[in-house]
């Protein structure tokens, strides 16, 4: 028999000879990937012709990047990750973790110096050093702060992890009066304080906190009976619909439509799942994907009830229980009754609350459901149905109530979404937004609530912050748009996070029923979710 | 009668560039059971790359043939794709082969999210529209045929024909359908698995550009979103068709091409999308793993 040996196999490369061989095969695929998208640009002239403008030097950086960083990362990044993993022969110690290397006191001290230092010369930065400096100074004092906070964290790092729920739950119910407090002594007054908190409460808590909400809900569905849903947006389109169309037309208030925008979308949870009984898997997903769009096409064109893509405007706020109201010009104006002044803060604020109240509502629900027969039975339809059916399960009333408790919450969100807006249309409903509240609850660790929060946090708080890089605009020169990136971006962290953490953040498994002790297992062990 | 004719036409054309679209899908289920999300996306690259070449042929030379224009578009726009759908999987599929169901589903979400914007990125929001190419239109016994509807259905049934053979005879075919039957046993007789699913996502995004390319041909225009409808609809048909089978994703693409055209014609223009879902909504109720799907066999 003869052996063939190819010859190359007989000589090791270097690590150094092997970078670069790979770091020339990534510039080569960059060069094809980008040649015509980042190298040439379509744009119309004046007589709306569409022309190509050439930017070669573009691709050139672009390509001399990607062979850089794989060059790097072949080079220094895998030797180090996996020395990493090798136990030190003479102290039988793994090496120092990255954390503990990157989180040391004196980079913390020189962190609230520069924040120290920053802070006191604030007025002055424009003066001293340039409107250009001046912006990279400040984005330097971003970054000491956000250093010097998770250097904190990290300290107490076994703390924070064994109290994480209730620390969680104080800080975000703290979130509003901490913001407020620190923004009326930044500017000096308190009315300047409430102005300045509508940014944070709004675009960050408000707007995480909803996203929490609806994973939470799609979690029910997903992460619970394994049913893989990518139509939730529909429930969510039907809350938010309910509310706009009832407040708008018959002045009903918030209080009484929220359980009924509930119930609807519960209702349709229950109408989309009658056909899908039978369906399995990937029949189950184009399904619903079908459902989503129907649900967005017919906002779309049932214009009599629906004012198609203009959407409903005008839709009522949400009154404090029908005893003060948030409009300026009611007499029962907060303000007018508890004799404050005059602010549009007060209303966000009262969302935050109100929108907290209805996480944690879905989290309690999903928590207690999860220790009652129906719970058990979802998460045993998610590990085997054939096992669940012989075991007498009934898998139709388990599914239909899994769409049905998932849909519900989908309304509730629904109906909070529109009257924080106070303007609804389909834009709002596309299959994208289904896809980002699937990847939270995926990237969370499914069926994890505490993971699912964190992602929501990570990818929608991430994707916010991108909007305040304004000093990159005296990087990139004017023209330069941070928010274009935004989109971009958070795709690449789904598929970076997903690569990093196939298991999600929260990776162990904590059994809900279990025969003498409870033991957390690894996620590998289970089929979907937390078993 | 003519008008019902005509639609059929209709429908032949549009459910051509469908079917082409949903092969890529159906053939990444049946090897790996997975649902690629970004190749409605991968579509896009490939009617865009189409058109970056479209217009570098008319900056670089007077005048060219329609024909030779054409096909320099269409392999450009192969080639670059393909290389784009090779790339995906070696960087964000590969590495969770094996892990569990969703994780792929969801780097596969996140892919499309990014190759979509970053085509918006690159090249603008703006729609493209580009100067008509093929315009002569035939008059048969009162039914308009039009050249570019030829072309589109003439260049599919020859990829289909070449697509056909690829699978069904050669060993590359053989290679993939063992793939699909059982990759353990593939690997151990010495089929080199990993090479054969990157070829079946080189197959796929070449059909996409194909179907890219006579997509900008007929409509004249193109945008960064216009992955995602397509897509969709693509998916649906290879659904509708029974996942994991080639002439059923064809016959699932000309269903949802014939029922769309047909609906606009004869009942509403708004609602044709509706319609094309609830019928795949009605058919998997009674066939709940499509037309030509084999059912999935329960072990215990």
């Amino acid at each position: 028999m003869a052996v063939t040996t190819s010859p190359e196999r007989d000589i090791v490369a270097t690590p150094m000879q092997r970078a670069t061989r790979e770091a020339l095969y990534a510039g080569a695929i960059a060069l094809g990937l980008f040649v015509l998208f980042i190298g040439l640009r379509t744009d119309q002239n004046i007589s709306n012709e569409l022309i190509l403008v050439q930017r070669w030097w573009l691709l050139a950086v672009v390509v001399v990047l990607t062979m850089a960083g794989r060059f790097l990362y072949v080079a220094y990044g895998q030797p180090f990750l996996a020395n990493q993993k090798i136990v030190d022969v003479a102290t039988g110690l793994l090496p120092e973790s990255m954390a503990t290397r990157f989180f040391r006191l004196p980079y913390f001290i020189a962190a609230i110096v520069i924040v120290a230092v920053l802070a006191f010369l604030a007025g002055s930065l424009d003066g001293l050093l340039g409107p250009g400096l001046a912006g990279y100074a400040r984005f330097l004092r971003a970054l000491a702060i956000i250093y010097a906070l998770a250097s904190v964290m990290f300290y107490f790092r076994t703390f924070i992890h064994a109290h994480f729920s209730a620390l969680g739950i104080t800080a975000l119910a703290l979130y509003p009066i901490i913001v407020v407090l620190v923004l009326a002594l930044y500017g000096g007054s308190v009315a300047a304080g409430f102005q300045g908190s509508l940014k944070w409460v709004d675009n960050y808590g408000i707007q995480i906190l909803i996203y929490v909400m609806l994973a939470w809900g799609l979690n029910i569905v997903v992460g619970l009976a394994g049913l893989l849903d990518l139509g939730y947006v529909a429930f969510y389109a039907v809350g938010a619909y309910a509310y706009a169309l009832l407040g708008t037309q018959y002045g009903l208030s918030f209080w009484i439509l929220l359980p009924a925008a509930g119930a609807m979308a519960a209702f349709w949870g229950v109408l989309l799942g009658f056909p899908v009984l039978r369906l399995r898997g990937d029949y189950l997903a184009i399904v619903t994907l079908a459902f989503g769009e129907i649900i967005r096409l017919v906002l779309i064109n049932w214009r009599e009830v629906t004012n198609g893509s203009a959407g409903i405007t005008g839709i009522p706020k949400v009154t404090f229980f029908g005893l003060m109201t948030f409009n300026v010009s009611d007499p029962n104006y907060i303000a007018k009754v508890l004799d404050i002044a005059t602010s549009s803060a007060y209303y966000k604020i009262f969302l935050y609350y109100l929108i907290l109240g209805l996480c944690l509502l879905t989290a309690f629900v999903t928590i207690r459901l999860r220790r009652m027969p129906v719970g058990r039975a979802w998460e045993a339809l998610r590990e085997d149905e054939i096992a669940c059916r012989s075991l007498g399960i009934n898998t139709t009333t388990t599914k239909l109530t899994a769409f049905a408790t998932g849909a519900m919450f989908g309304g509730f969100a629904g109906s909070f979404f529109a009257a924080r807006q106070g303007f609804v249309s389909p834009e709002s409903f596309i299959f994208l937004e289904s896809a980002i509240i699937l990847a939270i609850v995926v990237l969370g660790g499914m069926g994890s609530l505490v993971g699912i929060a964190v992602a929501a946090m990570v990818m929608i708080g991430g994707t916010e912050v991108l909007r305040e890089l304004d000093f990159l605009k005296q990087v990139f020169g004017p023209d330069f748009t941070p928010e274009l990136y935004r989109m971009l971006l958070f795709g690449m962290a789904m598929v970076i996070v997903m690569l990093w953490k196939p298991r999600g953040f929260v990776g162990s498994r904590e059994p809900t029923a279990f025969l003498k002790e409870r033991r957390a297992v690894s996620g590998s062990f289970t089929k979907e979710g937390h078993g | 009668m003519q008008y019902f004719v005509q639609q059929l036409i209709n429908g032949l054309t549009l459910g051509s560039i469908y079917g082409l679209i949903a092969i890529g899908y159906t053939m990444v289920y049946g090897i790996i059971g997975m649902i690629n999300f970004a190749h409605g996306d991968i579509f896009m690259v490939g009617a865009f790359t189409a058109l970056i070449v479209f217009l570098i042929l008319g900056a670089l030379f007077y005048s060219v043939p329609v024909v030779i224009a054409l096909l320099v578009m269409m392999i450009v726009a192969m080639l670059l794709t393909s290389l784009y759908n090779w790339t995906i999987e070696k960087v964000a599929y590969r590495p969770l082969r094996g892990s569990f169901r969703l994780a792929p589903l969801i780097t596969a979400i996140g892919m499309s999210i990014a190759l979509s914007n970053f085509v918006q990125v690159t090249q603008g929001p703006r729609n493209k529209p580009i100067p008509p190419m093929v315009s002569k239109v035939y008059n048969i016994e009162g039914v308009s045929v039009s050249l570019k509807q030829i072309v589109i259905v003439i260049v599919t049934a020859l990829l289909l024909a070449l697509f056909w053979y690829l699978v069904n005879k050669t060993s590359l075919g053989r290679a993939q359908r063992a793939c699909e039957q059982d990759r353990k046993m593939a690997a151990l007789l010495g089929i080199d698995v990993d090479r054969t699913i990157s070829i079946t996502f080189v197959m796929g995004a070449a059909l996409a550009a194909v179907a890219g390319t006579l997509f900008l041909m007929y409509y004249g225009v193109i945008a960064f979103s216009d992955g995602f409808t397509p897509g969709v609809k693509a998916f649906t048909a290879a659904v509708l068709g029974g996942i994991g089978s080639l002439p059923g994703a064809v016959l699932g693409g000309l269903m949802i091409g014939f029922i769309e055209s047909m609906w606009s014609a004869y009942f509403s223009i708004d609602y044709k999308d509706v319609a094309a879902f609830s019928i795949l909504a009605i058919v998997l109720i009674f066939l709940p793993s499509g037309i030509l799907g084999r059912p999935e066999v329960e072990k215990v």
